[in-house]
């Protein structure tokens, strides 16, 4: 190995932050409050950038979180580096097209919005914005992101349709005196006099014409239903079926297996049991559509599910934890097909599952191990009730039971814990991940090989740029076709 | 008053700690509740978040306990009433059982509907004033109020559960088990408090009662320390683990261990001692009113106040328990080393029926030696006004011949 000790550290630096940015959102979590974890993240993000410049951006290739994909993005506009290598320039101008096109508009808009405000007007700043503009469906946006295109547009001076520029920048008075001919618009423009026309507008913009106009809840959620996003069809699901509307919103076939999840440990236990067929099977479709080409192709994995009272979240992330660890169970159960899932509390029922009792983590890792799997995969915060008993239990499994390493023990954490900048660690024997949403899963047992210490930074920072290139020649791809 | 005797907790067995800073909290737990003994309805609705879900209450025979100050709006009541003391009363039975009614604004929260206690200050001094009688006989030495009243509770150096560092973060934090009943309190591993009740969902309405709950000045101090408490493990036998089975036989071994040591050594300043129980109104299978009638009562309600001779960890409480001494439901108070000492002082007296040269005999010391203690211990204003002038001149002029 040709790295120096420095180059050791760097690469454990890397993986830190790449852990933290994966799982961290900046939210309240069940054991800290969201306060503590601000100033954690706000030292990794300058830290890396400031050792690391080149690999910083590089990150945003990796399954990093929206929430921390943002925060380089800013970082990178808001910091420029006038010395750095000219070379690396278009990579990153690429990957940050590309992250900016993936991420939920709301959120990219926040980040214009941000920026505007501190006043950074560099050109890669006007750049980025512009390009972000020219891809949207723009009458759309000045309806439901009107004060972020309003930002955006006016900070980098971008040029907007006549019709988009007279809803955005014209008084009220003007904005409706005249029709306009870009039907949403227009919609928009009428539905300040008839309730009849909100049913044109997205639901979030339409919500607040209905209270308006006192539109009865029945007849709006009856009316609206065609206009609604998945991720809305699955919010409004249970006042659907409460105010008696026959067919369901959603057909639960499209969402995604993480929103999914949520929604299904939302529902009271029994109403899950009346509708099981219906739940397990959407399930299941969700997480073959998750695993894509993967499915079937791993070995024998045994999974151990943490349902303990710590995994309700927060106030900010009801049942999130609960939720990723549905989602896993499901998941493993496509990707590794015979496998084993072992509920902390001893439940059966993986559709049943509540988030009571307390953290016992030694016992269901030996039973998951019983089974004989080539892997066992660990989702919980970390938090046991005696710390020392599970991490001597492994590392004494690790070192007398099977040091010939023939079974794989990987732990996945949902949570950050802020006092140490990375999850909460089961034992030195087992290496901890962040995890944020399921669908990263495959990628990150990729990542957790440099955390053994086999692989150095050299190796670390070709993997960065081979993942990047991957990911960029996707996307071009992607487009030429 | 009945003999000293321990207290018997069976068919409860401790589980795993859970710590969070400086607070480590056992879990109690019952392998089945308690047959026949509920939280009353009543204030099981006022804490429960939804009152449709009420199990056991099936039972017709079933008897219902309200805690010591816990406030409540009794039918024919116009306003609030707080228990005084652990009631029973059948849950049949319309009217109230022995309550104290609170001043306006006494009951903190009264109208809020979720948990009503009182201000915590007079449910302890209530509790403390229970155990400790006054003099029979108007000897001189007493003030006039002690001999018409009693003695008035121990001071107030005492802390609402609130305000000791941790222990609201600690209780959030806490898992509750699926079977648990009730939980033990270290605060910087000394034992605060103990709370027991008959059945899962009691402990589960009531857990985040202990924040209204008093402790002593001393475990306020100690929650003020920065000291996280490591958690309870036996190390495993490295040598001994060969396959996976010897590993799972170890991690119980270890458990076990854990347990074990903890009952034995942390739990015992409690479960250890003597103490002196005077039984409350409920006691012994007086025929109830209500519930057909005949129906005897099986549980009564007792004071717990230690035997003050022994060391430092001394605890005061109310528990209930059935016709075999079985404790259904306890919660006690650790006092502090101040009430420590007023306890004994007060014991010393009462042995000596509150004759002061007696009591000084019994100590070893002499008169004025017990005066100047009972001084220091802050029980100074039970002695007569003049004899405490006479003790406090003579004080001052040794000390200046000094």
């Amino acid at each position: 190995m040709t790295d120096t000790y420095t180059d050791l550290l760097a690469c454990e630096d890397l993986l830190l932050f790449a852990s933290a940015a994966v799982a961290s959102t900046g939210q309240r979590e069940f054991h800290t409050a969201s306060g503590e974890q601000g100033p954690s993240l706000d030292f990794l993000h300058d830290y890396v950038h400031g050792t690391l410049p080149d690999l910083y951006g590089l990150m945003l290739a990796l399954h990093v979180n929206d929430h921390n994909a943002a925060r380089i993005v800013h970082t990178l506009l808001s910091r420029p580096a006038p010395g750095a290598d000219p070379a690396l320039r278009p990579r990153e101008n690429g990957l940050i097209r590309l992250r900016l096109a993936r991420m939920p508009p709301q959120r990219v808009y926040r980040l214009f919005r941000r920026l505007a405000a501190e006043r950074v007007n560099n050109r890669r700043t006007r750049a980025a914005m512009r390009d972000w503009i020219a891809r949207r469906p723009l009458e759309l946006d000045a309806l439901k992101y009107r004060a972020g295109l309003r930002a955006a547009a006016r900070h980098a001076r971008v040029p907007l349709p006549g019709e988009v520029a007279r809803f955005l920048f014209s008084r009220p008075a003007d904005r409706r005196r005249a029709p306009y001919t870009a039907p949403l618009l227009e919609s928009h423009r009428r539905a300040h006099y008839a309730a009849r026309e909100l049913y044109g507008l997205p639901l979030t913009v339409a919500e607040g014409f209905a209270a308006h106009h006192r539109v009865p809840r029945r007849a709006f959620l009856e009316g609206i239903a065609g206009r609604t996003t998945a991720a809305e069809r699955l919010r409004l699901d249970r006042t659907a079926r409460c105010h008696g509307l026959e067919a369901p919103l959603s057909d639960l076939g499209t969402a995604p297996l993480l929103r999914l999840c949520a929604y299904v440990v939302g529902l009271a236990v029994s109403e899950r049991r009346e509708r099981r067929a219906e739940l397990e099977a959407a399930l299941e479709r969700a997480a073959r559509r998750t695993a894509g080409p993967l499915a079937g192709t791993w070995p024998r994995t045994a999974a151990v599910l943490d349902d303990s009272y710590s995994s309700t979240g927060s106030r900010e992330r009801r049942n999130r934890p609960l939720a990723l660890a549905l989602a896993c169970h499901h998941l493993l159960r496509v990707l590794a097909p015979g496998g084993t899932s072992h509920w902390v509390s001893g439940h059966r029922d993986a559709l049943t599952v509540r988030p009571q009792g307390p953290t016992r983590l030694a016992e269901p890792i030996l039973d998951a191990l019983d089974t004989g799997p080539a892997r066992v995969v660990v989702v919980s915060d970390g938090y046991d009730d005696t710390p020392p008993l599970l991490s001597d239990a492994l590392l004494l499994w690790r070192r007398r039971v099977d040091p010939e390493r023939s079974v794989a023990l990987v732990h996945l954490a949902p949570v950050l814990d802020a006092g140490v900048l990375a999850p909460h660690r089961l034992s030195p024997a087992v290496p901890t991940l962040g995890l944020h949403d399921p669908a990263v899963l495959p990628s990150l047992v990729e990542l957790a090989r440099f955390g053994e210490g086999r692989l150095g930074l050299a190796d670390l920072r070709a993997h960065l740029l081979a993942t990047a290139d991957t990911v960029l020649d996707g996307e071009r791809a992607g487009e030429a076709a | 008053m009945s003999g000293p005797r321990g207290i018997v907790l069976e068919g409860v067995a401790t589980g795993t700690a859970q710590q969070w800073g400086g607070v480590r909290l056992v879990p109690l737990l019952r392998s089945a509740p308690v047959p026949g003994l509920r939280l009353h309805p009543m204030a099981a609705e006022d804490l429960r978040d939804n009152p449709g879900i009420a199990r056991g209450y099936e039972d017709a025979g079933v008897c219902c306990y309200v805690p010591h100050a816990y406030v409540l709006t009794w039918d024919g009541d116009p306003s609030p009433g707080a228990a005084y003391g652990t009631r029973l009363v059948a849950p049949g039975r319309s009217s109230a059982p022995r309550r104290m009614h609170l001043s306006p604004g006494g009951a903190r929260g009264a109208d809020r509907g979720r948990s009503r206690f009182l201000p915590m200050r007079l449910a302890v001094e209530g509790l403390l004033s229970l155990f400790s009688g006054g003099p029979e006989t108007a000897w001189a030495e007493w003030s006039r109020d002690l001999v018409r009243r009693g003695v008035p509770s121990p001071g107030a150096d005492t802390r609402p559960g609130r305000e000791i560092g941790g222990l609201a973060e600690a209780l959030r934090v806490f898992e509750i088990h699926r079977d648990q009943c009730g939980a033990a309190v270290y605060v910087a591993d000394v034992l605060a408090s103990v709370h027991l009740y008959p059945h899962p969902d009691d402990y589960r309405a009531l857990h985040t009662s202990m924040l209204l709950d008093l402790f002593g000045e001393a475990l306020y101090t100690y929650g003020l320390l920065r000291y996280a408490v490591p958690p309870l493990y036996t190390p495993l036998r490295e040598e001994r683990v060969r396959s996976l089975a010897d590993l799972r036989r170890e991690v119980a071994h270890s458990r076990e261990r854990t347990r074990r040591g903890h009952d034995s050594l942390m739990l015992a300043s409690l479960t250890g001692g003597l103490y002196r129980s005077g039984h409350g109104e409920g006691f012994g299978g007086r025929p109830q009113e209500g519930a057909g009638g005949g129906h005897r009562t099986r549980f009564r309600t007792g004071w717990l106040a230690p035997e003050p001779t022994r060391g430092e960890d001394l605890h005061v409480g109310e528990v209930v328990e059935d016709t075999d001494g079985r404790t259904a439901y306890l919660k006690t108070l650790r006092l502090s080393s101040s009430q420590v000492r007023q306890a004994r002082l007060l014991a010393a007296l009462n042995g000596a029926g509150w004759r002061l040269e007696g009591a000084a005999l019994d100590l070893g010391v002499s008169v004025s030696a017990l005066t100047e203690r009972l001084d220091r211990a802050g029980l100074g204003h039970l002695l007569a006004p003049g004899l405490l002038e006479a003790h406090r001149a003579e004080r001052r002029r040794a000390a200046r011949r000094r």
